[in-house]
């Protein structure tokens, strides 16, 4: 298969002063950023800062309590068709691994769903488990095949929230390498992590959470070298945030 | 194209089950049946067991027996449910054919009614007389559990009472047990409670948890009970299987049939009596 | 006098027992052809049932209107419909003085078919609901992300929970064989037409004929076990190999 840049069509997204209560807690507040196309953010910070909650509003799942989000598109259906989304713990279907990577794409309507989900199971490696039980497989795997069933879907943006969280070391770098062959190909990736040296390994821009504020936005080097906020400072130093 | 996939295997699933259900319907051309609506003690006694078959290789015409109790089975036939109704109720019967319900009755056998109750018999009741026995029963209070759901035997019963100058309802919920069940669910119970019961013989011969029941009074010419056939009036229900219905009112009232009802004995007694007069 | 009557009723038992083996050994006919029936009655039935009610409950538990407890809190209740009130509703519906009545099929095994399928549909469908309601938690991001729809929700997770449905089918088909005053009253009982395992348990015990009853009530029971018993190895077989 012919190795794509993705064209932008949806991106940049822009979010202004987003807002997220849920009930009487104010878990998001005043968040503005720009998600431009080709790039790779990481959204860093503490457990509870809020991160979980922002991808879920930016991919669309749940709805800002305030403040607006704007795609580049005004087709609302490019718009979802363009994004695809892989959280913390893999949501397998009761099925074979091949089979839910196929079912993706059977909802996305592709073409010649066979093929493309050979395909993306050949990218992740993992061709040999394909007719196992996906609920069987290891948590890496599972994580994988996550990943190769959104990466099948060609998407424009990839959202991952913590998705290494649960993983050991060797998956860990699994998962790090195909994320970043999938951005090679053209998909812009923002990611959720607690891990600064994932964040590290990983980022071309940095957005730093803490208590539901962006109190950072840099590009990384700047970021690593020269953070500009005390909380990030002292997060990059290995203190704890609260 | 998935969803049109399973949405066709939905179809092909149901339209199967309901085929293997369709498979069920009698088949209206082949198979030739009337539906007759006749009671839980003609049934539970065994007559049919033994008469329908020998219609069956006479006339080749299945006949369906839904057993109910009279007043049920009248109703059902009232509705246009069954094509002939055979129960013993003649006040009942009567009334039916006058509303125009049911046409062309005829008398077919008749049983007769006995009363049973504890070997025992603290009322001492045996004997050959029924207003007798029903009076000490009343006097001494002494357990009696009744249908209680309008049937024809229960019909019967109320009247015997009647005719003794009872109210059977003034013991009511003391000596007097109303059961609203068939035959044999009241002879069950009468049979646990040890208590007094109206029957026909028909039901008590083949009935087999009798306890200490046995048969007290008998043999009183009051007790003897009449049973009718009658063809549900096509003119009020034109699908009723006017030809095949006829077919098994006049097999009943031939002689052939009539004999057939004679030969059927349980422990060597007779138990009906065919008594169709022409005309 | 008391005692010496508890005694006889008690001897039934192992009365009934031999009377149930020896049945069940000599493969009597009469038995084969009732319990025949018994199973063709029920399977019909549940298969019609589930075809519906699984569809309808997976819809109930994704779809959000208002009421909707209010319906839920009915198919729950409706769970405990009586055998006997089902018979009397659809045999008015069938019967020839009926809106239906024209289809004949009173007095036949379709009417029974029919009556124990309305009887068990809320059975299937309010477990359904509840379960396909449950899995939508676990499954509703992911779902949601890849822009299925409704309709493509509801199958994924019909799929997905097919074990656990399973027992719901099974609850379903134990009440519908297990069943007797809706099959006795669309039925009639008519021998050799529609008689079932238990209108003939009802038959025999007024006839009076008590070991004969029991010795029937527990071929029905060793059917019914054996069974579920197949469907429990059918399952776990199938759990073991996709998780």
């Amino acid at each position: 298969m012919a190795e794509a840049i993705i064209p932008p069509r949806v991106l940049p997204l822009t979010a202004e002063h987003l807002g997220f209560r849920a009930g009487n807690v104010t878990v998001l507040s005043d968040v503005s950023l720009v998600i431009a196309p080709g790039s790779r953010n990481i959204v860093l910070g503490p457990n509870g800062a809020g991160k979980s909650v922002l991808m879920r509003l930016l991919h669309g799942l749940l709805t800002p309590t305030r403040g607006t989000l704007r795609w580049s598109s005004a087709d609302g259906l490019a718009v979802r068709r363009a994004q695809a989304m892989v959280f913390q713990r893999p949501v397998m279907l009761r099925r074979s691994v091949r089979e839910n990577v196929e079912f993706a794409l059977q909802v996305a309507g592709h073409a010649d769903v066979r093929r493309a989900a050979e395909a993306a199971l050949d990218r992740v490696g993992l061709v040999q488990l394909a007719d196992r039980a996906a609920r069987l497989c290891s948590g890496g795997e599972q994580q994988r095949i996550a990943l190769a069933r959104a990466w099948a879907l060609q998407p424009e943006v990839l959202f991952l929230d913590e998705p290494t969280a649960s993983l050991d070391p060797a998956a860990t770098r699994a998962i790090e390498e195909t994320i970043a062959a999938i951005h090679a190909q053209g998909t812009t990736i923002v990611m959720t992590t607690h891990d600064l040296g994932q964040a590290r390994r990983l980022a071309d821009r940095v957005l730093f959470l803490h208590r539901g504020r962006l109190v950072e936005d840099t590009p990384a080097k700047v970021f690593f070298q020269l953070p500009h906020s005390l909380e990030a400072s002292a997060f990059i130093r290995g203190e704890l945030l609260w | 194209m998935v969803k049109r996939k399973i949405g066709r295997a939905w179809i092909r699933a149901m339209s199967m089950a309901i085929f293997a259900g369709a498979m069920t319907l009698p088949a209206m051309a082949e198979d030739k049946f009337i539906v007759v609506a006749s009671t839980t003690s003609t049934q539970d006694s065994g007559l049919f067991g033994h008469i329908l078959p020998l219609f069956k290789a006479r006339t080749g015409i299945d006949v369906r027996v839904v057993a109910q109790g009279t007043g049920q089975a009248l109703a059902t036939a009232k509705k246009g449910d069954a094509d002939v109704v055979f129960v013993h109720d003649k006040v009942a019967e009567a009334k039916f054919v006058e509303e125009g319900f049911g046409v062309d009755r005829r008398e077919v056998m008749y049983n007769d009614f006995v009363i049973v109750g504890p070997k025992g018999d603290p009322a001492k009741v045996a004997g050959k007389n029924v207003m007798a026995a029903l009076k000490k029963i009343e006097a001494g209070k002494a357990a009696f559990t009744s249908r209680g759901d309008k049937s024809g035997t229960h019909a019967a019963e109320l009247r015997y009472w009647k005719q003794a100058d009872i109210d059977p309802q003034s013991g009511k919920g003391a000596w007097y047990r109303e059961t609203g069940s068939g035959m044999g669910p009241t002879l069950n119970t009468a049979s646990a409670m040890n208590a007094y019961a109206f029957t026909d013989r028909g039901t008590w011969l083949s009935f087999k948890n009798r306890g200490e029941l046995t048969v007290l009074v008998e043999g009183d010419t009051r007790l003897f009970n009449q049973y009718g056939v009658m063809l549900v009036n096509p003119a009020r229900h034109p699908h009723v299987k006017k030809e095949l219905g006829m077919q098994f009112i006049d097999w009943m009232t031939s002689a052939e049939g009539q004999a057939a009802i004679a030969a059927y004995k349980i422990e060597g007694q007779q138990l009906f009596f065919p008594n169709f007069r022409k005309g | 006098m008391q005692a010496c009557r508890y005694t006889a009723r008690m001897q039934e038992i192992p009365q009934s027992l031999a009377l149930a083996l020896g049945l069940l050994s000599s493969l009597d006919g009469t038995l084969l052809s009732i319990a025949g029936l018994s199973m063709r009655v029920s399977g019909v039935a549940v298969v019609a049932a589930s075809l519906l009610a699984l569809p309808f409950g997976a819809w109930l538990a994704l779809a959000r209107f208002p009421g909707r407890q209010g319906v839920i809190a009915l198919l729950n209740g409706m769970m405990g419909l009586p055998p006997v009130v089902v018979g009397l509703l659809i045999y008015l519906l069938l019967s020839r003085a009926g809106p239906l009545g024209a289809l004949g099929i009173l007095f036949t095994p379709a009417a029974m078919m029919v009556a124990q399928a309305v009887l068990i549909f809320p059975i299937i469908a309010a477990l359904a609901r509840q379960v396909i309601e449950d899995a939508w938690g676990e499954y509703r991001e992911q779902l949601v992300s890849f822009n299925a729809t409704r309709s493509q929700c509801m199958r994924a997770l019909l799929w997905d929970m097919r074990f656990t449905l399973s027992t719901a089918v099974l609850a379903g088909f134990g009440r519908a064989i297990a069943e007797v005053g809706a099959v006795m009253i669309v039925g009639g009982n008519i021998d050799g037409v529609t008689r079932v395992m238990t209108t003939a348990i009802a038959l025999e015990t007024s006839k009076g004929d008590l070991p004969l009853a029991l010795a029937l009530g527990m071929v029905l029971i060793t059917m019914v076990v054996l069974i579920n018993l197949a469907a429990q190895l059918i399952k776990s077989a199938a759990m073991k190999q996709h998780g």
